[in-house]
């Protein structure tokens, strides 16, 4: 080891990511905070819109959410592709709502985020590349919470 | 297998991990010949970029050699020599497809941590944190390369040298990158801060873009040295003058036309500045130190351009957004597009037009890791770059 910190790490690199995040939150406009579960999510498709939905129904893993979703596809403007929009019809169908649900990664909006990204993933590239495996043996205190990150990852985020 | 791992903040191992094994159809896996440290590690040792667990392989400027093939690969095969480019990209989405490749939709195995942090996220760096990807890094005997027909190149027979065809992975393209998205021109004025690897390479590429005068500014004599006698460009010690003010004399008082910065968020200055920037970031009040742009911008002529290379995380204090509307300027920033340039730049450092090999001051075993992150973080012996054959 050599150098040194005036902070301890753990505590600093807590006190780095929330205020990173909480930069983030800052520049979110309007008065909700909480995610509405019936707004429309959508990526954006490098295929064209008949790619899409080539058998008139959404993608894999898309199709598996069943009527649980809605599912819209237009073609994205500027020669972008496709938009492939989803949303939740009953959020209760699909998972729980709550921070505990979110920590196990069956929250509602959690999957349809994972959906709609594996979905266009394997309509891009053909298969959703997977991290390394095995990781780490002994990821330490910091790096268990980063584990937890990881493993939400998929489902969380500004889509 | 053997593998450099990070442990903690400024604290790296040389630890036994397991073997990478193929986990997608286009993967390849290398043995690796040579891995540099880079700059922006040190970010990582320092405990900046928090996203690390205890035992993640570091290392992202590679080159080595096919072992296997996944079965989706098309156009690699057992035994090529290839460098690979530090970003992971998949080809095919619409950013790859407009040679954004550090933008990549489909490589981030994590894009929620960086669309919190960002809005969007970007594409995966080997070695390089569970923010931008989680894959392990080729401080190691192996490694596993997603999107093999797009990230990994085959070096050419006429560069022997695997020391100086490594830094066509991250440093080359890098810079390069720079140079030219930063709209260099014939007859152009062009000012570098840092003289380390990137920047050097930079500067490199504005004199081959056609710059009429290239100045790289650092404070480590052998930088310096080495960006006049290998770059061929003229340098400024900043400990030593007024930077602001020896290019404006430089540039006929306008400054220079493009202005690059190759720090990044640990950037030291000799002034006040840097004792405010430093108190700021080590009591987590702003992530990055930004000494090194704020004076780019402050010193860019009117109308100017300002490219950002060096890695920043989050937040920063004091920036001077007045200068940058008020004096039209153009700023604008990437982690690397290496899949674009790569293969110019390996014809390039062939011909030697694109000198790389002196870069790699200390070349040594896997084993020596920990010894090597010392001396690049504390500048020892001039170490510029030390290079890691395993």
């Amino acid at each position: 080891m050599w150098g040194g910190s005036l902070i301890p790490k753990t505590i600093g690199a807590v006190v780095v990511v929330t205020g990173a995040v909480a930069g983030g939150l800052l520049v979110r406009r309007g008065p909700r905070r909480r995610a509405d579960p019936r707004r429309w999510l959508a990526v954006t498709v490098n295929r064209a819109p008949s790619d899409v939905l080539a058998d008139g129904s959404p993608p894999a893993p898309l199709a598996e959410l069943g009527d649980a979703i809605e599912v819209q596809v237009r073609p994205a403007p500027g020669d972008k592709g496709a938009e492939l929009a989803a949303r939740l019809r009953d959020p209760s169908r699909i998972g729980e709502r709550g921070p505990v649900a979110k920590l196990h990664g069956n929250d509602p909006l959690q999957k349809l985020r994972t959906a709609l990204r594996q979905a266009k993933a394997i309509l891009e590239v053909g298969e959703v590349v997977l991290p390394d495996a095995p990781g780490t043996t002994h990821p330490g205190p910091g790096g268990r919470l980063v584990a937890v990150a990881d493993r939400v990852a998929q489902g969380e985020g500004r889509l | 297998m053997k593998a450099l791992c990070w442990e903690g903040t400024n604290n790296v191992k040389v630890e036994e991990v397991p073997e990478p094994r193929i986990r997608n159809s286009e993967d390849v896996i290398l043995k690796v010949r040579a891995s540099a440290v880079c700059g922006s590690d040190l970010h990582l040792l320092g405990g900046y970029i928090p996203a690390m667990q205890a035992g993640d392989v570091l290392g992202h400027e590679f080159l080595g050699e096919v072992v296997e093939v996944g079965p989706g690969v098309r156009n690699r095969k057992l035994g090529d020599r290839v460098v690979v480019c530090s970003f992971t990209s998949c080809g095919r989405c619409w950013y790859c497809r407009h040679d954004l490749w550090s933008l990549c939709d489909n490589a981030n195995t994590n894009p929620g941590i960086t669309e919190a942090l960002w809005g969007q996220s970007i594409g995966a760096c080997f070695g390089y944190s569970h923010a931008l990807g989680g894959f392990a890094g080729s401080h190691a005997e192996y490694i596993r390369v997603p999107f093999a027909d797009y990230g990994t190149f085959v070096v050419p027979e006429a560069i022997e040298d695997d020391l100086a065809a490594v830094f066509a992975s991250d440093a080359g393209p890098t810079g390069w990158m720079g140079a030219h998205l930063g709209g260099v021109k014939p007859g152009d004025v062009v000012a570098v801060w840092g003289a380390g690897g990137v920047g050097q390479v930079a500067a490199r590429a504005a004199l081959l873009l056609g710059a009429e005068r290239v100045i790289a500014i650092d404070r480590i004599p052998e930088r310096l040295q080495q960006a006049e006698r290998h770059m061929g460009v003229e340098t400024i010690d900043y400990t030593k003058t007024d930077v602001t003010a020896e290019l404006k004399e430089r540039s006929g008082g306008r400054g220079p036309d493009v202005c690059i910065e190759a720090v990044g968020m640990e950037a030291h200055s000799a002034g006040p500045d840097f004792l405010y920037d430093q108190a700021k970031q080590q009591l987590r009040l702003q992530t990055d130190r930004p000494t090194a742009i704020r004076e780019a911008i402050y010193a860019c002529r009117k109308g100017g351009s300002v490219f950002c290379l060096g890695v920043f995380a989050g937040a920063v204090d004091k920036f001077p957004l007045g200068a940058v509307m008020n004096k039209g300027l153009t700023l604008r920033g990437a982690q690397q597009h290496g899949q674009r340039y790569i293969p110019m730049l390996l014809d390039r450092i062939a011909t030697g037009e694109l000198p790389t090999r002196h870069l790699a001051t200390h070349p040594m075993r896997l084993d020596d890791g920990p010894t090597g992150y010392r001396m690049f973080k504390r500048k020892e012996d001039g170490c510029v770059r030390a290079v890691f054959r395993p």
